[in-house]
């Protein structure tokens, strides 16, 4: 955190924003014991430890297959899903910032959708598993440019725009994924769509965890650096100019970043909504509106959220439950909850 | 020769649908000096404001602009619930770097520019709790923290009561006369622009401006054929001094 927030605010935010941090430790602990294979949660500490450079040497008091569970299958799996709810948490945080509405996700840019359509499309040629990585990346950053190309053609850079712009493009992508739906084999590769677009972490491993790592680290980096911007492009066009700010290239700027922190995760895991509405919601009500603190509280809250949603889609049943559909069925009520408790406090008065 | 803070030439700026707002104005404004433009509702008052500060570029003409510029909006709505003070110390984003945020010396500038108004007791409270009036000083202390050359302010005492219009009035003349600002305004007020402008400009129509100092342009013809209502000069003495006032005359109302 920085020095400028006021005082008590940055009490308030740098306990809420620790408590996080301890909260996420202690759940990672957790999500790495728990599963099919139970593994105790002091072994699995004594795994972890044995990993970091310069601690003392730990004797391995665990057996080979316990280090293969925590090491192998659930380590790269806990980077990938704590990282996909934090950028995902992160972009919708910056997102309702710059379009001044709390209403808005990461699906409004076209991103996600745009991603989808290339997920399938891999899925439907065959191609292997970097290709659906690839194409995922290529046509969720394509579908940004298609928003931009558009919001440009409409003649006028503004924020309705570009939502409109946002909301063409998903519904194009959106029908192509039906279509391809549609043409694809019914029992060879229809339910791999299917099973895709619900999003999951099942495949996760070593080889998987860069290819959303790289991007979100280095993506949600800058946008953490740009977060006291983030509040001046929320003041609107005509003021944010008025201070001083380059609207335009900012803002398109800030799009590109969370396109690739979207595409990043949609490339490895498939669709996983509502974090990017939901979280930024819970994060400003526990430090509240300025970003230079919501933007990081989101962050933390985003990747426990969808850790202890991956969890739950891991254990609740013997076979796995897509943790798209989880995300989707609590983050629904959650929201609408949030929705009415803000509304009590005052959304909407303006 | 008296150096210009602000000088247009052969202006012109029309909205998507064609409508035209400003053709060919002219204008100009020295530096230190205050000027007031006065107009009827939608003769473009405030879209020559937003291109003075550069929020609109002209589609026609040039203006040039010398010094940096802080605007405050005649409405302003927020979507997030900011406290007064991160709404002032936004005032100061020139002087924050692209990655950075606020320093302890820009927080001590926006304390200050809000205890100049009155307001420190507010800090901390939520921007969007506070009244239209309070929510346009909290605006007019944004601009005062940002140390800028030119304040460009729409309908600057529209929601405000007679005291604090009082108040921002006599800041206007303050940093004109004392910190040497450029000041723009815009106001339905005839006796605002008597009482603090140099300069008057009175936008008589998308081509017609007419632009001089206040004594000369604000006279009862002029206003009457700006606003089509009848207005009566008033002689006064105040404190010794000979001053003047004008008051429009509704004929029907009694």
């Amino acid at each position: 955190m920085n020095a400028t927030l006021q005082k008590p605010s940055r009490t308030r935010a740098l306990i809420v924003l620790f408590a996080l941090l301890a909260v996420l430790a202690i759940a990672s602990v957790f999500y790495l014991a728990l599963g099919r294979y139970y593994v105790p949660a002091g072994t699995v500490a004594r795994i972890l430890l044995a990993a970091v450079p310069g601690s003392a040497p730990v004797s391995p008091r665990w057996q080979e297959t316990e280090w293969i569970v925590v090491w192998l299958v659930r380590l790269p799996r806990l980077l990938m899903v704590v990282l996909a709810g934090m950028g995902l948490a992160l972009s919708g945080a910056c997102l309702q910032g710059i379009f001044r509405n709390p209403l808005v996700g990461p699906h409004l840019v076209g991103v996600s959708s745009g991603a989808s359509f290339g997920g399938v499309l891999a899925i439907l040629l065959s191609l292997p598993a970097a290709g659906v990585v690839g194409l995922a990346f290529a046509f969720g950053m394509l579908a940004l440019v298609m928003v931009f190309g558009l919001s440009r053609l409409a003649g006028r850079a503004g924020i309705l725009s570009l939502v409109l712009a946002g909301v063409i493009v998903s519904a194009f992508f959106g029908a192509l994924v039906g279509l391809t739906q549609h043409l694809a084999d019914p029992e060879a590769k229809l339910p791999g769509m299917v099973y895709w677009l619900m999003g999951s972490f099942a495949g996760a491993d070593w080889k998987k965890a860069p290819i959303i790592g790289i991007p979100t680290v280095a993506a949600g980096i800058v946008l953490l650096l740009l977060r006291w911007r983030i509040n001046l492009l929320s003041l609107g066009d005509t003021d944010a100019a008025a201070l001083g700010v380059k609207v335009g290239p900012l803002r398109w700027g800030v799009l590109v970043l969370i396109s690739l922190i979207v595409s990043a995760q949609v490339s490895v895991s498939g669709g996983v909504g509502w974090i990017g509405l939901v979280i930024p919601h819970f994060a400003r009500m526990l430090v509240g509106p300025d970003h230079r603190a919501l933007m990081p509280a989101s962050v933390l809250l985003g990747g426990i959220y969808l850790l202890v949603m991956d969890c739950l889609a891991r254990n609740l049943t013997s076979l796995e439950i897509p943790v798209g559909l989880l995300t989707a069925l609590v983050g629904a009520p959650v929201f609408a909850f949030v929705f009415w408790k803000t509304q009590a406090r005052g959304w909407g008065r303006d | 020769m008296t150096e210009k803070s602000i000088a247009f030439e052969g202006l012109g700026f029309s909205y998507d649908r064609g409508r035209s707002v400003l053709q060919a104005y002219r204008g100009e404004v020295e530096r230190g000096k205050v000027l007031a433009i006065l107009g009827p509702n939608g003769c473009g008052k405030t879209t020559l404001l937003k291109l003075i500060i550069g929020a609109l570029s002209p589609q026609k003409g040039t203006i040039r602009v010398e010094g940096r510029t802080a605007f405050v909006p005649q409405l302003f709505q927020v979507s997030f619930s900011y406290s007064v003070l991160d709404m002032v110390l936004m005032g100061r984003a020139h002087r924050v770097a692209l990655f950075s945020v606020p320093s302890a010396e820009d927080v001590k500038a926006a304390r200050r520019a809000l205890e100049k108004l009155g307001l420190a007791d507010l800090a901390e409270r939520p921007f969007d709790e506070l009244s239209g009036g309070q929510r346009q000083l909290v605006i007019f202390a944004r601009a005062l923290a940002t140390e800028a050359d030119i304040l460009v302010l729409d309908e600057p005492t529209s929601a405000l009561d007679l005291k604090n219009q009082g108040v921002i009035l006599e800041w206007i003349r303050r940093l004109s006369r004392e910190q040497g600002l450029t000041v723009v305004f815009t106001t339905h007020h005839p006796q605002h622009a008597h009482a603090v402008a140099d300069a008057t400009m009175l936008m008589l129509g998308e081509r017609e401006s007419l632009c001089g100092p206040t004594g000369q342009v604000i006279t009862e013809e002029n206003l009457h054929r700006l606003y089509g209502v009848v207005f009566k000069r008033i002689p006064f003495q105040v404190e010794g001094t000979s001053a003047e006032t004008f008051v429009p005359i509704y004929s029907g109302l009694g």
